[in-house]
């Protein structure tokens, strides 16, 4: 088995999931220039949503292949209910309010979130079901599963349709519009409070499928995954220039190989000292370098303090 | 005021800031291009323009908000780097701002206390110990926020929170705040914009009272009313160039000044 | 007592009394877990207001606050158990069993020490990326103190350090009995003075820091980060310093709860203790060391209160408990620290300006 080969893969795997998650990151802050600390939770609603919903369906003998397209859409139209719930509550009345006050109240809906999750949900771990017999294929001494496939191939299609709707749509001018200059978007007779609440909408859309893809590929999920994967993801979008779209895919992509190869073989670089068990920890390190000599990432061109 | 003009006015001395070629481009646009501009001491300086022109860009570069693209920038006999506001307010350039930014949850006192950060050194061990020397200064402090609060006419506000002042009093607040870090250069951002008639007198009278104590005044305004009747020199910057540059009666007819206000329209 | 109200050194020494009582008076009416449970509110108080020097003052978002908390008690742990035998046999035999007072500045200043690491870079962007990453920093600490136990067993792992040396002021360990003037002091009334005591050092620096040119730089800086640079202002290291100072509080209590405890684990520094903390500062007003205080003690006592409160009363309603107390607690901060910013931005206890103002309102309204 081609050791670095399958680090690669698995680093793409989970890449296409972080750039999914980092494009709702990017698209918030893009447009109301504030990291939406709650954003990793609704990740973690839509993996549960989809999850129940899918194990409701199947236990009324639902074809797997009807059941898994409606569980997404189940949890993807709950995550946009939530994604606008959230916008309304926590951050449309603090709009005008100190800098601090809306990172408090994301918080405050996080952690909300989080325990609401867990005594709906329960503590435990939730499996994700079998649907269909998984595959593996084997190319080059690297193994690669149908599921991990469909996830990269779904991520592709998802991206590009988002680039479509941003660049030839007019939501998409009217988010471009809304994120060059409100005011200026607001005197052409853009309905901003629409334009925003569409941005969270669409991002937690994304956040639904991206919950669903991580629960796919571990096989479960349960009601602490949205931490992680948020601060991961917020690191992705920083990586690839924070409010550029092209950036969260980019960096999503890089985070995910930088983990993969960096938990691979972070033994042998440390001669055995630190193990595979830190590989959370890439993440973080990624974060601080790039806030340290690149604070635009790699394809972000706004300075980080706007005046 | 401790500080002294040096001046005598009307007399080529050297100049307070000396701009030399100073350029600003935003990802490709140029704001500012191959701007030379002096300004003396003593002197209320104005810069108008239609909108747009680059003022507010100029303004920030002058005080170290926005770094230069390109050129130099002299204040008070040295050469310093632009964008770094903190060390231009050290140097002696303090600024207000268009859209008034004061620390809204203090009070007008606080506010003016602040202002005299720059000029004061008590460090953690000073406010830790509250030794004589702290003590000393705290009271300085203190006592010269409420002379300038006196000054601004807003003694008697010195314990209302900054944003429970009325609008005139905020920019009335904001002065008294640049004026307490002993500036040589005071900067104002359209500080008579939303004044009605009555309280833009009174800013001229503060103004012109304000430059008699010495303190060289830099005025950005809509106002061109204002400014011609008030300013020593005007320059007119348009396209992030400047086109004119001399005494208030001779901008007014200078033609590439009537051509830009004509040709773009001022509001 | 109306007389009493109105003399403000009389009221000081009341409450100095009232403090130095409140051990015996806890003992004799709750008994002597309460008195353990208000000893960790003082610990929390600490915290509270140390985080409030960087959230309230100098308005930074610290979500990884526990992080430095856990340096302190790491520190302490290490530098007073046995532990460390394991990882050095050879250099340190018994461990290394430094002084208390010795260990406090030092868990202090790693503390800081780590603060100002990772300050340094985040500090001169948006606050934002301050708050995740610290929040992050808050993981990784813990993912190290859960994993450094091999191949050196320098954290012992999840399994935590234990038999750590009681706290020992001038040769006499807290962890015992003491008779003094005929006066029976159990262990846990002894730490509750030495934590009265490094609690009101902590609210004197705070209260001498707020009224200070410092204190002011930093206030001006949470309102306004543009007019502050304009003012002069170094904002970059100013709230390094308050970052820093923030954390030496944290690595303070820190080293003081790993004493008192006698065992530290990876557990009790997780994100949801920096939650608390936050809750604390934001509910009680930041800013406000009155306000930080006053929330420190009720979201201190709460878990207890739930405790002993939801399980009987959901019993008595539904036969079975439907809502553990723990996870009821986690609801009722993140409620809270909506509601307080949409409502009551300057918390449940506003600063003495604010109360100065809201009278001066009502008056202007009365008339």
């Amino acid at each position: 088995m081609n050791i670095f080969l399958q680090q690669i893969v698995n680093g793409l795997v989970q890449g296409s999931v972080y750039a999914l998650v980092a494009l709702g990151y990017t698209m918030v802050y893009g447009i109301l220039g504030l990291i939406n600390f709650a954003h990793g939770e609704v990740v973690m609603v839509g993996a549960m949503l989809s999850l129940s919903s899918l194990g409701l369906l199947l236990g009324w003998d639902v074809s797997p292949l009807l059941a898994l397209p409606l569980s997404v859409i189940i949890a993807m139209v709950g995550c946009m209910a939530l994604g606008y719930g959230i916008e309304r509550v926590a951050y449309r009345p603090l709009r005008h309010a100190p800098r601090l006050a809306p990172l408090i109240t994301a918080i405050g809906i996080s952690i909300l979130l989080q325990n609401l999750a867990m005594m709906i949900w329960g503590r435990g771990y939730h499996p994700f079901p079998v649907l269909f017999a998984n595959t593996t294929h084997s190319f080059a001494g690297a193994i690669i599963s149908d599921v991990q496939i469909a996830i990269v191939v779904l991520a592709v299609l998802i991206m590009a349709g988002l680039m479509t709707v941003v660049h030839h749509t007019r939501l998409g001018r009217s988010m471009r519009a809304v994120a060059e200059n409100q005011h200026a978007a607001q005197l052409m007779g853009v309905d901003i409070n629409r334009v925003i609440s569409l941005t969270f909408m669409l991002g937690s859309a994304l956040a639904a499928i991206a919950g669903l893809m991580v629960s796919a590929n571990y096989g479960l999920a349960h009601y602490y995954m949205g931490f992680l994967l948020g601060l991961k993801a917020f690191t992705a979008a920083v990586l690839g220039g924070i409010g550029n779209l092209r950036g969260a895919m980019l960096g999503g992509l890089l985070l995910g190989l930088i983990e993969s190869l960096g938990a691979g073989y972070i033994g042998d670089l440390t001669g055995g000292f630190l193990g595979s068990n830190y590989q959370d920890v890439f993440a973080f390190f990624v974060l601080i370098a790039v806030l340290v000599f690149r604070p635009s990432g790699l394809l972000g061109e706004r300075i980080a303090e706007r005046a | 005021m401790n500080h002294t003009p040096p001046t005598i006015r009307g007399e080529p001395v050297e100049p307070l800031l000396q701009l030399s070629g100073i350029s600003k481009s935003f990802g490709g646009l140029n704001a500012l291009s191959d701007v030379n501009l002096h300004i003396r001491r003593g002197e209320i300086y104005g810069l108008i323009g239609p909108n747009g022109a680059g003022k507010t860009t100029l303004f920030n570069v002058i005080t170290g908000l926005y770094q230069a693209s390109a050129g130099q920038f002299e204040f008070n006999g040295h050469r310093y780097q632009t964008g770094k506001p903190h060390v231009l307010a050290q140097a002696g350039i303090a600024r207000t701002f268009q859209n008034i930014r004061l620390f809204a949850n203090l009070s007008a006192l606080e506010n003016v206390m602040i202002g005299r950060h720059v000029r004061t050194r008590a460090g953690v061990f000073g406010a830790l110990l509250r030794n004589r020397k702290t003590r000393a200064e705290e009271q300085a402090i203190s006592q010269r926020a409420q002379e300038l609060l006196r000054y601004v006419g807003l003694a008697r506000s010195a314990h209302t929170l900054a944003k429970h002042l009325s609008y005139g009093e905020q920019r009335r607040l904001e002065i008294a705040r640049a004026l307490a870090t002993e500036p040589l250069l005071l900067a104002l951002d359209e500080p008579a914009a939303g004044m009605n008639a009555t309280e833009t007198a009174s800013l001229q009278t503060l103004l012109q009272s304000i430059r008699e104590t010495g303190i060289t005044v830099l005025l950005i305004e809509h106002d061109v009313k204002l400014v011609m009747g008030l300013c020593d020199r005007v320059a007119v910057l348009d396209y992030g160039k400047k086109i004119a540059e001399d005494v208030p009666h001779k901008v007014r007819n200078h033609p590439a000044v009537i051509a830009a206000y004509l040709g773009v329209g001022d509001d | 007592m109306q007389n009493a109200l109105k003399n403000p050194r009389l009221l000081l020494w009341l409450m100095f009394a009232a403090l130095v009582l409140l051990p015996f008076i806890t003992d004799a009416l709750l008994g002597r877990g309460w008195v353990r449970i208000v000893d960790f509110a003082m610990l929390y108080i600490m915290l509270a207001l140390g985080l409030n020097i960087v959230v309230g003052y100098a308005g930074l978002l610290d979500l990884g606050y526990i992080a430095f908390f856990a340096v302190g008690a790491y520190c302490y742990a290490l530098t007073g158990s046995p532990h460390l035998a394991l990882a050095f046999p050879t250099l340190f035999p018994d461990g290394i069993h430094l002084s208390f007072l010795i260990v406090l500045p030092l868990a202090a200043l790693l503390a800081g020490g780590f603060g100002v690491l990772l300050g340094a870079p985040t500090l001169r962007l948006r606050g934002d990326y301050l708050a995740i990453v610290t929040l992050g920093f808050g993981e990784i600490i813990r993912i190290f103190l859960n994993n450094l136990n091999a191949p050196l067993n320098l954290t012992n792992g999840p399994q935590g350090i234990s038999r750590i040396d009681p706290i020992s002021v001038a040769g006499v360990s807290l962890n015992s009995t003491q008779n003094i003037l005929g006066i029976t002091l159990p262990s846990v009334h002894l730490y509750f003075y030495l934590f009265l005591a490094c609690t009101a050092l902590v609210v004197l620096i705070s209260h001498r820091l707020e009224r200070s040119r410092i204190g002011r730089a930093w206030m001006a800086i949470r309102e306004d980060e543009i007019a502050a640079t304009a003012m002069g202002i170094n904002t970059r290291n100013l709230k390094l310093l308050a970052f820093a100072m923030g954390a030496m509080f944290g690595g303070m209590s820190g080293a003081l709860f790993a004493g008192f405890q006698g065992f530290v684990s990876p557990e009790s520094f997780s994100l949801m203790e920096s939650v608390m903390v936050l809750c604390m500062v934001v509910l009680g007003g930041m800013g406000n060391i009155t306000g930080v205080i006053l929330g420190g003690i009720v979201l201190a006592l709460l878990p207890e209160i739930l405790r002993h409160s939801v399980v009987p009363i959901q019993q008595s309603l539904f036969g079975k408990t439907l809502i553990d107390p723990e996870s009821l607690r986690m609801l009722l901060f993140g409620f809270a620290l909506i509601v307080v910013m949409l409502y009551r931005p300057a918390g449940l206890w506003p600063s003495r300006l604010r109360r100065r103002e809201l009278q001066t309102d009502e008056a202007a309204e009365t008339i």
